[in-house]
């Protein structure tokens, strides 16, 4: 499975005992997806605040969601003030 | 482009845990890091953190943590701080970071003894109000009339919920204070100013659990500010005994609002709902009698 697969690029340099959980990509958990309207989105960084997988990157002062690990638990599309964030659902490839 | 954000930016959670879709606890453990900060170090009895954490060598938190069995918690954590003191680190915070089952339940006793002796740690209750991790047995912390896998076909529940803080409280420790993940700049707050205070510290983290409470994981959030709009988790701070409330909220919300929201309650008629209500118009008053 190369589920584990370490990716030097996207793991966090948080190696305290060894390796990261970051390793561990949980986006294939995912059923349903959010989608930002970044013209609607006010970038107050709510979804970011309350992201339990602390998945979503706001270094670019725009909130990005990292599908890689984003599970699809949809608290960022309630949280939203702008209710810009639209959960769709995920189809096989 | 610079971004103000209300809680401090830097990330000692990493993606990739192994929590459940809206976890509580793991919202928890996010605010907590962020107000302690770097140096700390984790103290982990059974519970679903156990899990959270990950398979060594990995590990989802950006601070060494230490597994230890369900019973000793707070003895392991003695241990260790004295061990770091012994080697000349006084700044190392140590923290507890336990479920309602070892807290409420199997870790009390080497609790009260910890506190008894004012152990200089943080302790963390993370209470999802019963054995999440194990498959939803009823704990010391599960509320009056909720469905667990073991009160079901009773009408949930025959006992009232512990009240831990009480017993803490009667142990007069410098330090407790109630949280919940709805509110992330109290959280971050409160974890701040405990690890600048000295000798045994208690923090409660109310952590709502999608699959042992029933409702759907973007709900999360929600019920956590819910259950302190309508006073049934009341956020408080008692230091050196003096009590104080972090948020008063006069006009309470209903106590159904609250409970509706939850499949574990969903078998309560409206007269068990005016029933719970009184619980808390009483506890309230203790509260406002304190404050």
């Amino acid at each position: 499975m190369p589920r584990l697969a370490f990716d030097p690029e996207k793991t966090a340099p948080i190696l305290i005992s060894g390796r990261s959980m970051a390793e561990n990509k949980t986006g294939i958990w995912r059923s349903i997806r959010p989608q930002i309207d970044k013209e609607k989105c006010t970038h107050c960084m709510v979804c970011w605040k309350y992201c339990p997988e602390a998945c979503v990157d706001i270094a670019s002062g725009i909130p990005e969601i990292n599908m890689g690990y984003c599970k699809g638990c949809a608290i960022c599309a309630d949280v939203c003030p702008a209710d810009c964030v639209e959960m769709v659902e995920e189809v096989a490839r | 482009m610079t971004i103000k954000t209300s809680i401090p930016e830097s990330e000692l959670l990493s993606a990739g845990h192994l929590a459940c879709q809206g976890c509580g606890a793991t919202l928890a453990m996010r605010y907590a890091l962020k107000g302690l900060g770097k140096e700390t170090v984790l103290v982990t009895p059974a519970c679903c953190w156990t899990i959270l954490a990950g398979p060594a060598p990995r590990l989802s938190v950006g601070v060494p943590l230490l597994h230890c069995p369900f019973a000793t918690a707070a003895a392991t954590a003695s241990g260790l701080k004295a061990g770091l003191v012994a080697k000349g680190d006084e700044k190392t915070q140590v923290v507890v970071w336990a479920g309602d089952g070892g807290t409420f339940d199997i870790g009390l006793q080497a609790l009260s003894g910890a506190a008894d002796r004012n152990e200089d740690i943080l302790y963390v209750c993370y209470d999802n109000e019963a054995y999440m991790n194990t498959g939803i047995q009823r704990s010391g912390g599960t509320p009056q009339k909720a469905w667990t896998m073991t009160t079901q076909g009773k009408g949930g529940s025959e006992r009232p919920k512990k009240d831990l803080d009480s017993i803490l409280e009667a142990h007069h420790i410098p330090y407790i204070a109630t949280v919940t993940p709805g509110y992330p700049e109290d959280m971050v707050r409160k974890f701040k100013k405990a690890r600048g205070i000295k000798g045994f510290r208690f923090i409660r983290v109310l952590s709502p659990c999608p699959p042992g409470w029933k409702h759907d994981s973007s709900d999360t959030v929600d019920l956590s500010k819910l259950a302190v709009q309508t006073g049934s988790f009341a956020l408080y701070e008692i230091e050196d005994g003096a009590f104080r409330l972090s948020m008063k909220t006069p006009k309470r919300k209903a106590v159904g609002e609250y409970l509706k929201r939850q499949g574990r309650f969903r078998h309560l008629t409206e007269k068990d709902i005016v029933e719970m209500q009184e619980v808390v118009d009483a506890a309230w008053k203790r509260y406002e009698s304190r404050s």
